[in-house]
């Protein structure tokens, strides 16, 4: 069968993107600028610019003199690509094949499409009506090759559907830049008079590579169909979902089970292949009388673990209200995330299997209590005590510093510091006795004081003294006093901590 | 006199299989740890610290939950010597991370978990305790029933890792099926001579209740090395309150 590609050609793809999210820009001129070789040039400017006397590779400077009320965009690197991955994703419905054609266009492989739009003439006028319709400047082109196609779409002036094995005459009349060569080359070839590509086309191929080289007649053999030119089409994602109609309304727990793990076979099968585990998963159940439920639950580490997830799911039919009955169930996972692959029962206590075993638990804990009950602490670059660790919620976290051990630390700190009654020799003796909770404490034995000073960046207040005592039952406090002695106000005492 | 020997041997072997009919199992070879814990060992059955077993500690005030978290620290810091973590699961975040290297544990590797109500505490710990991969499991509770604990109990015997309650309301004792039940409080802390300040913590350890051996009461020191155990038997006060409490139950 004979090959048919399509060329598109955005002109001004930056530009049209901006005014399509800002409407309010078409009837101003718009330039989007590139910082190169030390000065700012305009890489991209709308209809409107260029009707006032604005070109590209104009330095910005110039532009500004000429049109004081030019409206400047910073080019950020990379947008084209990302708006033409998009644009390539919606024409995958024209053509399974779609390439990105860097900077400004897409080629398809139309081959065996048309007839579906009743002849290129419908199907070109169809694409190039509904990408105009979403905001897009853009010409297209069909042709037997993919370069004669780009040719047509940038430089034809005559017909954009050019009949097979039309391409050679099609393109003589065209420029040499219609044939995607590089700058210099196209100033060579100009420099010698070529303005047109018949002009050299029909030269002996020895004479254009010695004095052209091997990329002219590369680009001549593509736009013939001399050689193959591959295109690297974009692949849309399979979404990780599985889907289960059910024949007869399912109404009972059991069935709900069944059909979990029919479909958590199918979804981890697919995962396990690809060496991906789920983070995330919602099972959607589609009830007759058309309303529709859903629950979900979440993993700690990702997982294609079966038996695993199916206890999970099972521990939430519960929340499943079935009425009529289920007729339709979708499984769908979210937050792919690759695999720890792990060296199965080789040693029966690995490490890895041990994290897997204790995330599983985890989970199930977390299905019950809530992704906030489970808690791992770290230290953190404080001395303030309320603040010298951290809550984290992942399991794989390291510690950033390692663990303090140089001052003494209560194993009990309690949330808020409680008021204690205490008399203590000044300046800074560690307390004789102190009251708490109406028991008096006489201190035998005392360590401190440990001054603590508030961190000044983050709030203000008074500084701690810090004093580790003993009773005379042997149990061991931590109590501090804030601020300084004064000498018309009694000193404040707390108590902060239990030690072991 | 050879059949006094022989019966002496049946007797010792029948013995062992009832023990192993309860639930003790020796352990498995290659996997000795020795918990340092001197005499205190001997109080078992076999001479040594059961870890695929709950233990029940009793604490009603705030200094002696402080002194028993030290004390399942240390035990703690050898069950996860090949580095297995370890769940804490409690109903108010209590324990101060920071402080548990001093006992020779990262406290980064005890995952904490805040459950507020028993049913849902028990629940967790027995999940937790079913998982190959941990080392061991805290509990601090409220109350605990003959039940409650021989569930857990079941949970441990099969998996072989180590469980620990903390029942905070010892008023309401009943009998349960832990190995033993332990009352740590704290004594006036360790100083070499003529030191100033707070030494080492030192811990009265009570061992109220253990299946199948001797309960006695001992001193433990907890020095940077490991815990130092003396026993205190010697002392008759306080062997009288022991037994008044063993009957008080």
């Amino acid at each position: 069968m004979q090959k048919r590609y399509l060329s598109l050609w955005f002109k001004q793809l930056l530009t049209d993107q901006l005014t399509i999210a800002n409407p309010s820009l078409t009837e101003v001129p718009l330039v989007i600028s590139i910082k190169e070789r030390g000065r700012q040039s305009v890489k991209s400017c709308n209809n409107f610019a260029l009707k006032q006397g604005i070109k590209l590779g104009m330095t910005l400077a110039d532009v500004k003199a000429l049109v004081p009320d030019v409206v400047l965009e910073d080019d950020v690197e990379g947008t084209e690509f990302i708006l033409l991955k998009e644009l390539g994703e919606w024409c995958i419905r024209f053509s399974p094949i779609v390439a990105i054609d860097e900077p400004d266009g897409l080629i398809l492989d139309i081959t065996g499409c048309c007839h579906l739009w009743q002849g290129e003439v419908p199907y070109l006028r169809e694409l190039l009506t509904r990408i105009k319709e979403k905001g897009y400047q853009v010409r297209g082109a069909i042709a037997d090759t993919a370069g004669a196609a780009w040719a047509i779409a940038r430089y034809g002036k005559e017909k954009a559907i050019i009949a097979s094995d039309e391409h050679y005459y099609s393109i003589l009349s065209l420029p040499p830049a219609a044939l995607r060569l590089e700058n210099s080359l196209v100033q060579r070839l100009h420099k010698l008079g070529m303005y047109r590509i018949e002009n050299f086309i029909d030269m002996p191929r020895s004479v254009l590579r010695r004095r052209f080289g091997e990329a002219l007649l590369l680009r001549i053999a593509q736009a013939m169909g001399n050689t193959e030119e591959f295109l690297k089409p974009i692949y849309l994602p399979e979404p990780y979902t599985e889907r289960l109609p059910c024949l007869e309304p399912i109404r009972t727990a059991k069935a709900i089970e069944i059909v979990i793990q029919k479909l958590l076979e199918a979804l981890c099968e697919r995962l396990q292949k690809e060496g991906m585990g789920l983070r995330k998963a919602v099972l959607t159940c589609y009830r007759i009388d058309g309303k529709v439920v859903s629950i979900s639950i979440g993993t700690h580490k990702s997982t294609h673990h079966i038996e695993h997830l199916h206890q999970l799911l099972k521990m939430r039919i519960v929340n499943i209200e079935p009425a009529l009955g289920i007729e339709l169930f979708v499984l769908e996972a979210s937050g792919i995330e690759p695999v720890e692959i792990t060296q199965q029962a080789m040693w029966a206590t690995s490490q890895e299997s041990d994290e897997q075993q204790v995330a599983e638990v985890l989970d199930r804990i977390a299905m019950r209590a809530g992704k906030d009950a489970i808690q791992r602490y770290l230290p953190q670059e404080h001395y303030w005590p309320e603040r010298s660790i951290k809550k984290v919620n992942s399991l794989d976290e390291k510690p950033a510093i390692p663990w303090p051990n140089d001052k003494p630390r209560p194993t009990h700190l309690l949330a808020v510091p409680q008021k204690v009654l205490v008399s203590a020799p000044i300046p800074d003796y560690p307390p004789i006795l102190f009251v708490y909770k109406n028991k008096r404490h006489d201190i035998k034995k005392a360590d401190g004081p440990e001054r603590i000073e508030r961190e000044w960046w983050i709030e203000s207040g008074e500084h701690r003294d810090y004093y580790l005592v003993e009773d005379e039952k042997g149990k061991r406090y931590w109590l501090f006093r804030s601020g300084h002695y004064q000498a018309d106000q009694q000193a404040q005492w707390f108590l902060h901590g239990f030690f072991a | 006199m050879e059949t006094t020997e022989k019966k002496k041997d049946i007797i010792t072997q029948l013995k062992k299989d009832i023990l192993r009919l309860e639930g003790f199992k020796p352990q498995t070879e290659g996997k000795e740890v020795s918990f340092g814990l001197g005499m205190l060992e001997k109080a078992f059955p076999y001479g040594e610290f059961p870890t695929a077993a709950v233990h029940e500690f009793l604490c009603d005030e705030e200094e002696d939950t402080a002194s028993t978290n030290g004390f399942i620290t240390t035990l703690l810091s050898v069950l996860m010597q090949n580095q297995q973590s370890c769940i804490w699961i409690s109903p108010f975040p209590q324990v101060f991370p920071p402080a548990l290297k001093n006992f020779g544990i990262h406290p980064d590797r005890i995952i904490f978990i805040q459950l507020r109500r028993d049913r849902d505490i028990l629940w967790a710990m027995e999940e937790a305790l079913k998982c190959n991969g941990l080392a061991a499991v805290v509990a601090e509770l409220q109350d605990l029933n003959f039940a409650q604990s021989r569930r857990l109990q079941l949970a441990v015997e099969n998996n072989r890792i180590t469980g620990f309650v903390l029942r905070k309301d010892s008023k309401k004792i009943s009998t349960t099926a832990c190995v033993a039940r332990w009352r740590i409080s704290p004594l006036p802390s360790f100083t070499e001579k003529g030191l100033p300040g707070v030494g080492f913590p030192q811990w009265q350890v009570e061992l109220l209740k253990v299946k199948n051996g001797q309960p006695s009461i001992y001193k433990a020191t907890a020095t940077p090395k490991g815990l130092i155990v003396k026993n205190l038997e010697n002392n008759q006060a306080l062997r009288d309150k022991f037994t008044l409490t063993q009957t008080g139950t």
